[in-house]
C-alpha cells in the first residue's frame, strides 16, 4: 500500500454551473431578459410577480414565469392570472431551484419558446440561503426583502445579498405601522453590496413599481450590448 | 439546508476519479469553502458520515479549508481581506468594495488515498 494524495481541483457544483452556462447561452440567443427572484417565505415575491407581469403585459411586453415551490401549483395559478405563460416547478423537498430543473421545465413548455419571450422571470424556492449557490443562468438575481422582516436581514444573510444585481424592498405601503427603519435597511443592503440598485415598492399600491419597469426595460434593451 | 446534496455530489466525484485507482482506499478528502459560500462545515460533516456509508469514502475524513473572503479595492489599488461578512468595506481604508476575488469557492482539492500497488 502506497498512501498518495490526489489533486482533484474540481468544483462541487461544476455540473450545475456548465449546465447554467448553457442556459445563460440559450438566453442570450433569444435575446430574453431572465430574471432569478429569490427571498424568504412570505415576503411577497408572488404578489411582487404578479404586478410585474401585468404591468409589463399592459405595455404589450412578452413575459412567462417559472415558479418554484416544495408543493402545491397555488403560486403558478395566482400569477397565470396576469394572462402570462406560468409554469410551476415542485420540488418536493428540496429547498433551491437548480439549473437542471429550469432545462427542463423549459425544454418541455407547452406553447412558451425563448426566442418569443422578452422577459422571464424564475421565482426562486422561499429560501434565503440555499439558492444562492446554485445559478440558473439568469442575467438579473433579486434578492428581495419586505418591510415585516427587520432591517438586518442583509446582515444575517449576507452570502445571499451579496450576490444579487438588485434588491426589493417590498410591502411598502405597511412601513409605518410596522415601524419600518427605511434609512437602516438601505444602509445593511449597501453595506452587504455596495452600489446595488435598490427598489422601494408595494405591489398593494403601486408605489416604486413605475421605477422597477424602468430599469427592467432598461436592462432589455442593454441585452444585445457588449 | 443543502449540505446533504453538496455532499452526495463530493461522494459521486470522488468515487468517479478513484476509477484510476482500483481498490484504493480513501483516507482523506480535501474541501476549499469560500466564506461566502452558503454553507456550514458542521453539516458538511455530519451529512458526510451519512452519505459516505456503503462507498469507497466510508470511514474516510473530511477536512474543510475555509477560505476567507477577498474583495479588489479600488482606492487602494489592492485585493483585501475582509475580517468578516458584515461589511464589504476595505478594512484599511473602508471604501466600499463591489469585486469579489475569493469567497464563493466550493471545490473538491484533493484526496488522499490508500493505493494498491500493482504486482508484475
Amino acid at each position: 500500500m502506497t498512501t498518495r494524495i490526489v489533486e482533484l481541483r474540481r468544483g462541487i457544483l461544476k455540473k450545475n454551473d456548465e449546465l447554467a452556462a448553457g442556459l445563460r447561452a440559450s438566453y442570450a440567443a433569444a435575446g430574453v431578459l431572465v430574471l432569478n427572484l429569490v427571498s424568504s417565505p412570505g415576503t411577497g415575491k408572488t404578489a411582487f410577480l404578479e404586478r410585474t407581469l401585468r404591468e409589463l403585459k399592459a405595455r404589450d411586453a412578452r413575459v412567462a414565469a417559472l415558479v418554484g415551490d416544495l408543493e402545491t401549483d397555488n403560486d403558478a395559478r395566482r400569477l397565470a392570472s396576469s394572462g402570462a405563460p406560468v409554469r410551476q416547478i415542485n420540488t418536493h423537498g428540496i429547498c433551491h431551484l437548480d439549473a437542471e430543473m429550469i432545462g427542463k421545465h423549459i425544454d418541455g413548455w407547452e406553447g412558451v419558446a425563448l426566442g418569443d419571450l422578452d422577459y422571464l422571470f424564475i421565482e426562486n424556492v422561499g429560501n434565503l440561503v440555499c439558492p444562492s449557490s446554485y445559478d440558473l443562468g439568469e442575467k438579473i438575481r433579486v434578492a428581495l426583502l419586505s418591510v415585516t422582516e427587520g432591517e438586518d436581514k442583509p446582515l444575517k444573510y449576507p452570502t445571499l445579498f451579496n450576490s444579487a444585481d438588485a434588491a426589493v424592498i417590498t410591502k411598502m405601503d405597511i412601513a409605518e405601522p410596522c415601524g419600518f427603519d427605511r434609512e437602516t435597511a438601505l444602509k445593511n443592503i449597501n453595506e452587504i453590496r455596495p452600489g446595488i440598485r435598490i427598489f422601494e415598492t408595494s405591489a398593494k399600491t403601486g408605489a416604486g413599481i413605475e421605477e422597477w419597469l424602468g430599469y427592467l426595460t432598461e436592462e432589455r434593451a442593454n441585452l444585445g450590448r457588449v | 439546508m443543502h449540505e446533504l446534496s453538496i455532499i452526495s455530489s463530493v461522494v459521486e466525484t470522488v468515487t468517479e476519479s478513484l476509477a484510476k485507482y482500483p481498490g484504493a482506499r480513501v483516507l482523506e478528502v480535501r474541501l476549499r469553502v469560500g466564506a461566502l459560500a452558503s454553507v456550514v462545515v458542521e453539516s458538511l460533516e455530519f451529512c458526510y458520515g451519512i452519505a459516505t456509508e456503503g462507498t469507497p469514502l466510508e470511514g474516510s475524513r473530511l477536512v474543510v479549508d475555509v477560505l476567507p473572503v477577498v474583495m479588489h479595492c479600488e482606492r487602494c489599488a489592492e485585493d483585501v481581506e475582509l475580517v468578516g461578512v458584515q461589511s464589504f468595506r476595505c478594512p484599511r481604508c473602508g471604501e466600499p468594495c463591489s469585486q469579489m476575488r475569493q469567497g464563493r469557492e466550493m471545490e473538491i482539492e484533493s484526496v488522499e488515498i490508500d493505493e494498491v500497488e500493482e504486482t508484475a
